[in-house]
């Protein structure tokens, strides 16, 4: 149906930052999507896979600059000088952050509006309205501003609003990248049902492969050839992802088991698991840091905007040299208890202590000198030219040696160019320069707000050892809070687990027996080996030091 | 019982018109006050809780500091008029060839009256733009237009909101940036009004693109099966009527031109252009989902302004003592003066209830 002969795109010496040579963002990529097929786009972070997505949309180049060649097809007919708008009958897009494309300001207008701009008929335009509040479960946002909205609320708007149209191929640039395990199952469970009772293809562009692989007819690979990054591969997933450098923990495990066919789903990897577990032995023990006094108490916290309680009685405690992840619904309150640590929001009720001394009353000065806080998005705190002109900055605020921001933003994000605009930085980077401009500061309390987004694996995995080792640094008595949607990420780097729900805390404890308790929130390497077992690296040490005790 | 609902955002903009009317026509202080008074308790009994409502209290600061401005400068350049002096400052002499202006000296009470009176009328002016602003839905505003300025009225409606964005992305950059050390230096207050500008700026320009691109990819703009003689057509027909009005005002005002360019060269005009548009309306092929009507409460509340700016331009015209009392006397006002500043209050029972959250929660549940 769809259809790419040789696409290849560069940016001119002009349009690049540097100003020196043309570079070469898509490398000749042949890639076609039949009818009612899901093909998944993986790749490393800022490899250029919103680029690819925004070509068959038709946004690129003409949102973004750079030379386009080759050719796209729509049922056989080359559509590449048509513009957005005369494509959007037939490919609906969703961009990767949904709010900044709202057009109206109700989530029932927002579905409309594609279909006003096509003309469908009035009577027509209220069925689907309605069917497609329904699809997506939004039933009874239907009237809301889209402003107040959840992200992963609007997320489900976003996709809605394209749906309307009854497009051919959706187009979708990391989907379930803002939602809650739930809400990006449910997301995908309606792609997977488009796919196949409505025959509509999926193309999606996503990190987290765990999630979407298991639906995924083909898996396309962006930048896996570091020689020609520009370059994909595209095949069975299973095949594409045998050497991958980008996979989600499931592959992983299969590969180090040496599974053969290797397994893409839980359900796949369970068949294969029980030589492994007998291999294994008992679940390990993650070691705790002693407890100590918590550094920070939250007591009945109660927290409200405007006059809808946010916070209702939050109790929280975290110990130094822990890091304890916060999980829930969107919209549960994750950040607002974020904002409340730094300061930000005043107490209603209940009492907030960090490092002593209610965040609330301090000076600016004094609360990043306890708390440091990387927001949600995290381009605000940037406003230099370059990036090597921010990490200097971050290292004279915060009286660190020079060099030290630039260094936590290498092993984050390797390979970024130093003269690079930081707006030039894909999603994933720009996160990760936030993170290491807040972490140059070395604050005793840290606390991050969703900081996993756009962020490859390797990625992921940097940040979660960074954390681990600020909370571990001997002598620096420090507590890391993160606020994520991510179960992989939070099997990685958390010790602790604390779920909201409503603005309530419904669990809080150990990591391990928080992700075992609820199957939304088990990491799949527990769902595979059971209880006790969180991640790959986990299976990894012991086999090492299984084989280490059996060659002497 | 009524119903809660927006009302037709052209109502709204009738009804401040009306009152941006009135309020030029005038610069009684006391009628300018009632008028304020009116478009305040309008605004707080009728916005919505959306963010463009909050908007109002903007403009009343921008009317506070209009008059502020217009006291100084008064104060400035103002000297040589006759009248009760409030205080003196010392008079900057200027050379011969800047005669005529002087800078600072005394300052009389009748000066003050003078730039207070007009100060108000141009803060009322705003303030009756503002409550527009505050009470009308922009994005509903460019659903009321013609299909054929469908896309001209959205791109001014996305430049409307582009305040309350503004603030929006102040608020949360003010926030974010407090998480980061600050600037050291001499410099520092320069520097630190950069790194909100900076960030806020960016956002709003990438907001801008973003919001273009996905307003393109979701289909806006499409020309469908057109092809480009027929826009040209239209185009050309569109501008040749309006050329052709504008010939036509000019020599309807101008009474030594040919009177056949007058009126006929106004009505012909005039088709012409209503003809350019009616194709290029039936050219669009878009379908409104939930369009506005006009019922009852409507022409209520766009009779309601219209009334107050005729009113007042009627008291301009015919008891202009009281439309402009001077700064001499104490300003006076009549029974139909007052009458046409008060009419503009009917809004208060005549609009629908503002649709709120609450409400739309009650609603649903």
């Amino acid at each position: 149906m769809l259809e790419l002969r040789g696409i290849t795109l560069t940016y001119d010496a002009a349009d690049h930052p540097d100003g020196s040579r043309p570079t070469t963002v898509l490398d000749g990529i042949d890639l076609t999507v039949s009818d009612g097929e899901l093909v998944v786009l993986a790749g490393p972070t800022g490899v250029g896979k919103s680029t690819l997505l925004g070509v068959v949309a038709g946004l690129v180049p003409s949102y973004t600059g750079g030379t386009l060649t080759g050719d796209v097809l729509l049922d056989g007919v080359s559509i590449i000088e048509r513009p957005a708008r005369e494509r959007a009958h037939a490919i609906g897009y969703v961009g990767q952050n949904p709010a900044a494309w709202f057009v109206t300001d109700t989530v029932e207008e927002e579905l409309a509006f594609g279909m006003e701009q096509l003309g469908l008929p009035a009577t027509t335009m209220r069925r689907r309205v309605e069917e497609t509040l329904d699809l997506l479960g939004i039933a009874e946002l239907r009237y809301r501003d889209l402003r107040t909205l959840s992200g992963g609320q609007q997320q489900r708007v976003a996709i809605g609003a394209v749906l309307t149209v009854h497009p051919r191929l959706l187009v979708l640039d990391e989907p379930t990248s803002a939602l809650d395990p739930t809400a990006a199952e449910d997301v995908l469970a309606t792609l997977t049902r488009l796919v196949h009772d409505l025959g509509v293809s999926v193309l999606v562009a996503e990190h987290r492969l765990e999630r979407v692989v298991p639906f995924a007819d083909r898996l396309c690979l962006l930048g896996g050839d570091p020689a020609r990054p520009g370059t994909v591969r595209v095949g069975d997933p299973a095949e594409v992802l045998r050497d991958a450098p980008i996979a989600p923990p499931i592959v992983e495990l299969g590969r180090l088991a040496g599974w053969e066919p290797l397994p893409l789903t839980v359900r796949d990897a369970r068949r294969q698991a029980p030589e492994l577990t007998a291999r294994l032995g008992g679940p390990p023990h993650r070691e705790r840091p002693a407890s100590a006094e918590p550094i920070v108490e939250v007591r009945r916290l109660v927290l409200a905007h405007g006059r809808t309680p946010v916070l209702r009685e939050v109790d929280l405690a975290l110990s130094p040299g822990t890091v304890t992840a916060l999980m829930g619904r969107n919209g549960a309150g994750k950040s607002t208890l974020l904002w409340a640590l730094q300061g930000r929001h005043e107490a209603g009720s209940g009492t907030v202590r960090v490092v002593g001394a209610d965040p609330s009353s301090l000076r600016p000065e004094e609360r990043r000198s306890t708390t440091g806080l990387v927001p949600q998005s995290p381009a605000d705190l940037l406003y230099l030219e370059t990036v090597a002109a921010e990490c200097a900055a971050a290292d004279l605020s915060a009286g660190a040696d020079p060099g030290a921001c630039r260094g936590l933003l290498e092993r984050l994000a390797p390979g970024i160019d130093p003269d690079h605009h930081p707006r030039d930085l894909s999603e994933g980077q720009r996160l990760a320069l936030a993170v290491a401009i807040v972490l140059t500061a070395r604050p005793p309390v840290l606390l991050l707000d969703e900081p996993t987004r756009g962020l490859d694996y390797p990625a992921k995995r940097a940040l979660a050892g960074l954390l681990r080792e600020l909370a571990r640094e001997p002598g620096a008595r420090r507590a890391v809070l993160v606020a994520t949607h991510d179960v992989e990420f939070v099997a990685q780097v958390a010790d602790d687990l604390v779920v909201l729900a409503e603005g309530e805390v419904v669990s809080a404890g150990p990591v391990a027996r928080g992700v075992s308790e609820s199957p939304a929130f088990a990491p799949q390497v527990t769902k595979v080996l059971g209880a006790g077992w969180l991640g790959v690296d986990d299976v990894a040490e012991r086999l090492a030091a299984g084989s280490a005790g059996v060659t002497p | 019982m009524r119903l809660a609902r927006d009302l037709h955002p052209v109502a709204w903009w009738t009804w401040a018109v009306g009152l941006a009317v009135a309020a030029s026509c005038t610069t009684n202080p006391l009628l300018l006050l009632v008028l304020l008074g009116v478009i305040t308790l309008v605004v707080l009994t009728c916005r919505s809780d959306q963010p463009w409502a909050r908007s109002f209290r903007l403009y009343v600061w921008l009317g506070v500091v209009v008059i502020a401005v217009r006291i100084l400068f008064r104060i400035l350049l103002g000297g040589d008029v006759p009248g009760q002096v409030l205080f003196t400052l010392p008079a900057i002499p200027l050379p011969d060839w800047a005669a005529g202006i002087s800078l600072l000296g005394p300052f009389t009470r009748e000066e003050l009256l003078a730039a207070a009176y007009e100060g108000l009328r141009l803060a009322t002016l705003l303030i009756a733009v503002g409550a527009a602003n505050a009470l009308a839905n922009p994005k509903r505003l460019m659903k009321s237009l013609p299909p054929a300025l469908y896309e001209i009225g959205t791109a001014m409606t996305v430049a409307i909101s582009v305040v309350p964005q503004l603030a929006d992305s102040a608020r949360r950059v003010r926030a974010a940036q407090q998480l980061r050390g600050g600037p050291q230096g001499r410099f520092r207050r320069l520097r630190g009004v950069r790194r909100l500008l900076v960030p806020i700026l960016e956002d709003s320009f990438d907001r801008s693109l973003a919001l273009a691109a996905g307003m393109d990819a979701r289909g806006y703009g499409r020309t469908g099966e057109l092809t480009a003689a027929q826009r040209r057509g239209t185009g050309a027909l569109i501008i040749a009527g309006l050329l052709g009005v504008c010939v036509g005002v000019y020599a309807f005002l101008d009474s030594t031109a040919p009177r056949i360019l007058a009126l006929p060269m106004l009505a012909v005009g005039t088709l012409v252009a209503l003809g350019g548009f009616a194709l290029a309306g039936r050219r669009v092929q878009r379908t409104r989902y939930r369009p506005d009507r006009w019922r009852l409460p409507e022409i209520v509340v766009a009779a309601s302004g219209i009334a107050a700016g005729a009113g007042m331009w009627g008291v301009w015209r015919w008891d202009p003592q009281v439309a402009h009392p001077g700064v001499l006397v104490v300003p006076e006002v009549t029974l139909p003066a007052l009458a046409a500043a008060l009419v503009a209050v009917l809004p208060v029972w005549a609009a629908p209830l503002p649709v709120t959250a609450q409400r739309r929660e009650e609603a649903l549940a």
